[in-house]
């Protein structure tokens, strides 16, 4: 991308340490237990540990065996074992059932638990109650944070997002407190804090309270402000298609802890490949926050600048070809394998989204969040509901009709609720008590519609005439908060005038120009203002819990620093790739760098499984 | 931003937005597939350049070999294959493994403050000292050894020890008061791990009863019994809390869910049948219903055709083997099964097609793009035509559809209907911008040639003619209509 913002963007902190600290607490930990062990490991912790160790580590420290944990009878032969997890009440149950199928058969063994990122009461219950307290020993291993990339680091816990928001459970903010606590640590002093949301505010205060437990000293702070943001603040953006490439990337293939596994749709030959999607990767580093159009044009010039450097070997003499065999080569062999990748995996997404009418679906996107066209927009919706396509893209579009347009009248939501019923199954019933629990999905409730001015105008007149202004009214008051605050804050841009995704000027880019994303301009509002000040109404339309506080530390804050246009931005409940293009995109412009942490990375459909009723 | 182009056309090629399009035509596609050309004429000169190993290390896997995620499935086959052979004497399968090295790289050791000489350099050194003050302490004792003294704590005080890890009490609070406290101060802290832990044990120590008048009133913890009760999978208590706190909707859902748990899909008829009389919505109340009333004619049909299928006597059955029980399917699954297997049957059998869409009151619309699948699926076309044929009241036959009929086509043309079929229904579209673009897409060669006939425009007969075939009797039909004296055309 021609970059047309800051060119002086300060230098990104080392994260790497984060990695080590962590594999060297595994170790520390791993040497509390001498001899011989089995390590059963969590499924959804292996690849994060496979990012910060690998086996001759463990082996190192007499791992003997590696196993998943199945929730199966184990075949362990070692007399001790060890459990790798997350601190889940089915997990140490299942954990409880070895040990005291061991204790039946009469085979002694050791067992320990080494729950991370932390241990809790509920789950040292479990193994009270099941009489295996003391038996089965357990440790924790505080492994927080783990980098993705040079500017994203993941808490790697989806399941925040269910228990914080549906769930209503904290177990995890003070996890979240930590993490910003380890981070502070090692890269603050922050200069300021900011933040929006209920959860927000409860992981500052948390924090707050063990940096005041802890010393700190000064130091050179590597990271200036921080802003939190918890995801209900906006289910808009994620719940949008991505046409970013590496959004896009996420929505079909899933990324998972920054690693793509590509079938043979892409790669063309009979295996599937893994591949690190990072800043390591030239090519993919280039077009990740590019809308897919441009990526096109992207990789053919790159595709032709490959061809070249490869046809320079025609007329070369023999030293000159021993020269280009050992300096060149190797690099446009590697370019050229992640050019043929990409290419395969645009290939692949165009194929996937020509098939599934992918063009109709954005038009109804940008639609409603343009609130225009709605009736065209809800038999879109029906006939999707109708024909049985995705049962994931249905409640998202039922989703985003309902965020934008406040409710659907009772009218509509009965009939789409229905057909949803009778096309995905009645059992349903409890996904949409979900979706209604969190504001996913809702009803106009009657009463909602009346406004202050209407009811402040209808006592003006008689009742006649009030019943009359009613109706008039009540198409007029169904101006959603999400339609309110897109006015606000200019979330959707004016659409006479044109808009070139190649030179974006915005960061609506991300969505085709259609929309900037709330959570983003959030952040780009608060930074330029330094502050709440001004924004008083949008934050009273979100429902308020935003915080700004100055830093208290002795370090010289006023120091002008390249640090302090570093920004930590930690999502609550995850952030989408879409979100941190848009991040990278406002830091280019305005000489910041975004450091994005996040619970977990999400999209929509991970957003909508998570809130799924009808698993057992 | 379209409201000036309400043309969906006109929409993407909009200069707003580049004329970019997700379709297979573009341009950008064809660009695509130059430069993947361009990519494959190099692949065969660097494949032959290629060593083995060097791809290995290049491959920028999650998984190469040594990771974790790999050793875990080597050690699973591995297992399998001990266990197919178990009948032997058993032998290690394990891989080799690495003895422990005394290097001298032990982080114990390091936390100790002794690190041993050598050319070990501690990860500490890129650290700023404070940091290693803030971790070796924590680092130094796990959490769960130290045994701290316990003494008068407060509820207050408690709480916070128990956020640090450390070892506390709550027998002590013995007086409702205190409990309250603790609960309380729990929330305050906003860590739902000790809001679960006070819970743990208020429920060991009060009685239902009061525990739940309590926490009526204390949201917070209350969504934190819940969820807790949820994940022990205590329902019978969190049935009882449900309904001690008024909340019966919540109560039956969450009785009706125990319906997933059960396997033996009679039991589960019957369990769903139970579910009829629980307090839910009237709206909520209809669709339970129609799940028990769904499985019931399930189990029917299913025996019956599972029986016909082994049989071998009903043709369709032979041509078309059902690929999976229709059992706890949705709705219009089903009636998709029934408009492929049983189309033709009277209205009184329960897999008639026509008798489920009036028992579960099926929707026009959706009934139509239900058995337009399926029987395009079957190639049946002569169904769908009086499917979409009406007659009126002076006996003329006209064609409609609830659908419009370009998504018809739509469905036709994914279950591969021929070109006469396609035609038929390319021509019942109204609009006829959207009638030649998909006239053009699907080769309907004929409803373009009349619609530029009619538009009198023989520049776009004339550029048709290019995109036909040499010779065929398209091509001779356009020849006649530009040679014919009788077409006045506008250009």
């Amino acid at each position: 991308m021609a970059h047309s913002g800051r060119r002086d963007s300060p230098e990104l902190p080392d994260f790497s340490l984060l990695k080590r600290l962590a594999r060297d607490q595994l170790i520390y930990l791993l040497e509390q237990l001498p001899g011989k062990k089995d390590l059963f490991i969590e499924a959804d912790l292996m690849s994060p540990l496979d990012r910060i160790a690998n086996v001759s580590t463990l082996k190192q420290h007499e791992v003997d065996k590696l196993y998943k944990v199945e929730y199966k009878p184990i075949i362990s032969t070692s007399d001790q074992v060890c459990f790798l997890i997350r601190p889940r009440i089915q997990t140490v149950k299942w954990i409880c059932d070895v040990a005291n199928a061991d204790k039946a058969a009469g085979k002694f063994r050791r067992y320990k638990i080494i729950f991370t990122p932390q241990k809790f009461y509920a789950c040292e219950a479990v193994l009270e109650e099941q009489g295996l307290f003391g038996d089965v020993t357990t440790d924790e291993w505080a492994f927080y944070l783990l980098p993705l990339d040079d500017d994203i680091i993941s808490l790697e816990l989806p399941e925040f997002f269910r228990d914080n928001f549906l769930a209503g459970d904290q177990r995890w903010v003070r996890t979240v407190g930590s993490a910003l606590h380890l981070l502070h640590s090692i890269y603050g002093p922050f200069s300021k804090i900011y933040g929006i949301g209920r959860c927000a505010k409860m992981a500052y205060e948390s924090w707050k309270e063990q940096v005041e437990e802890g010393d700190t000293k000064a130091r050179q702070a590597e990271i200036g402000n921080a802003f939190l943001i918890d995801r209900d603040v906006d289910y808009i953006t994620p719940l949008c298609s991505q046409v970013v490439y590496e959004g896009l990337v996420d929505d079909i293939f899933r990324i998972k802890c920054g690693c793509v596994e590509f079938g043979h749709d892409v790669t063309s030959s009979d295996k599937s490949v893994k591949v690190m999607l990072n800043s390591q990767d030239k090519v993919f580093s280039e077009i990740r926050n590019e809308h897919f159009s441009n990526v096109f044009s992207f990789l053919s010039q790159k595709a032709r600048n490959l061809q070249t450097a490869y046809d320079k070997r025609r007329g070369m003499d023999i030293k000159q070809m021993k020269t280009f065999v050992s300096e060149e080569l190797k690099g446009l062999k590697q370019e050229h394998r992640l050019l043929s990748l990409h290419i395969g995996a645009c290939e692949s997404i165009m194929k996937k989204k020509t098939k599934q009418d992918f063009q109709e679906l954005l038009k109804t996107e940008h639609s409603l969040l343009e609130g225009f066209e709605i009736r065209e927009c809800i038999s879109f919706i029906e006939e999707h509901i109708n024909r049985q396509v995705s049962m994931i893209e249905s409640l998202r579009l039922l989703c985003l009709l309902s965020i934008t347009e406040n409710g659907l009248l009772p009218k509509d939501f009965r009939a789409l609720k229905a057909q949803y019923l009778q096309s995905y199954g009645v059992d349903h019933l409890l996904t949409f008590a979900n979706l209604r629990q969190l504001g996913l999905l809702v009803e106009q409730q009657p009463g909602e519609t009346l406004t202050v001015m209407e009811s402040k105008v209808g006592k003006l007149v008689n009742d006649k005439t009030a019943g009359k202004l009613t109706d008039a009214f009540s198409s007029l008051a169904k101006k959603s908060h999400f339609r309110a605050l897109s006015r606000k804050l200019n979330l959707v841009p004016k659409s006479d005038e044109e808009y070139d995704l190649r030179v974006p000027r915005d960061m609506a880019y991300i969505f085709s120009g259609a929309y900037i994303p709330l959570s983003c301009k959030l952040i780009e509002q608060v930074l330029e203002r330094d502050s709440w000040t001004g924004l008083e109404e949008v934050t009273k339309l979100l429902n308020g819990h935003e915080f700004a506080f100055t830093g208290s530390n002795g370090a010289d804050l006023r120091a002008k620093s390249d640090a302090q246009r570093i920004i930590l931005v930690m999502f609550l409940g995850g952030c989408t790739f879409s979100e941190i293009s848009a991040l990278r995109f406002l830091g280019r412009e305005r000489g910041y760098k975004f450091i994005v942490v996040t619970t977990a990375i999400t999209n929509s459909s991970r957003l909508i499984e998570a809130l799924l009723g009808n698993k057992v | 931003m379209m409201k000036n182009k309400p043309d969906e056309e006109d929409y993407w090629n909009s200069s707003k937005f580049k004329a970019f399009t997700f379709d297979d035509e573009d341009d950008e596609f064809s660009r695509l597939k130059e430069s993947k050309q361009a990519v494959n004429s190099i692949r065969s000169l660097v494949e032959e350049e290629d060593d083995e190993d060097e791809v290995e290390k290049v491959s920028w896997s999650g998984e190469p070999v040594g990771s974790i995620s790999w050793s875990v499935r080597e050690t699973a086959a591995s297992n399998q294959k001990t266990q197919r052979e178990h009948a032997f004497p058993k032998i290690n399968a394990s891989s080799p493994s690495v003895s422990r090295s005394h290097s001298g790289y032990s982080l114990s050791s390091l936390f100790k403050g002794k690190t041993k000489p050598g050319n070990f350099q501690p990860f500490t050194d890129s650290l700023s000292e404070s940091s290693v003050k803030l971790y070796a302490p924590e680092l130094r004792k796990p959490k769960s050894e130290s045994k701290d003294y316990i003494s008068d704590w407060s509820p207050e005080e408690t709480i916070h020890r128990m956020q640090q890890g450390k070892v506390v009490s709550l027998e002590r609070f013995r007086s409702l008061q205190d409990k309250l406290l603790l609960l309380d101060f729990s929330v305050r802290a906003h860590d739902g791990n000790i809001i679960t832990a006070v819970l743990i044990h208020l429920k060991r120590t009060l009685s239902k009863e009061v525990l739940f008048r309590e926490l009526e009133s204390r949201q917070t913890a209350l969504r934190h019994f819940i969820h807790y009760l949820t994940e022990i999978r205590d329902h019978r208590l969190l049935l009882e809390l449900l309904r001690a706190l008024g909340r019966t909707e919540d109560a039956a859902l969450l009785q009706y869910k125990e319906h997933l748990n059960i396997e033996d899909e009679s039991k589960r008829r019957d369990f769903l049948k139970s579910c009829l009389n629980l307090p839910f919505s009237p709206e909520e109340s209809a669709h339970v219903q129609d799940h028990y009333t769904l499985l019931e004619r399930q189990i029917i049909i299913e025996a019956t055709d599972r029986l016909a299928e082994h049989a071998g006597k009903v043709e369709i059955f032979q041509k078309f083997p059902r690929r999976a029980s229709i059992l706890n399917m949705p709705l219009i699954t089903t009636l998709y099964y029934c408009c492929f297997y049983h189309y033709n049957e009277p209205e009184g059998t329960y897999s008639s097609p026509l008798n489920i869409r009036h028992t579960f009151r099926i929707s026009e619309k959706q009934y139509f793009v239900t058995v337009l699948a399926a029987r395009a699926k079957l190639k049946a076309w002569s169904d769908l035509d009086a499917l979409f044929t009406s007659r009126n009241w002076l006996g003329f036959t006209k064609k409609k559809s609830p659908l419009s009929f370009h998504r018809v086509v739509d469905i036709l043309q994914k279950n591969s209907a021929p070109t006469q079929v396609l035609q038929e229904y390319v021509g019942l579209v109204d609009d006829a911008d959207l009638r030649i673009g998909l006239a053009q897409k699907h080769k309907c060669h004929d409803i373009v040639i009349n619609t530029y006939r009619d538009l009198k425009d023989r520049q776009l007969l004339l550029g048709y003619r290019g995109k036909v075939e040499r010779g065929s009797a398209e091509e001779r039909k356009i020849n006649d209509l530009l040679d014919s004296p009788h077409i006045r055309w506008k250009n």
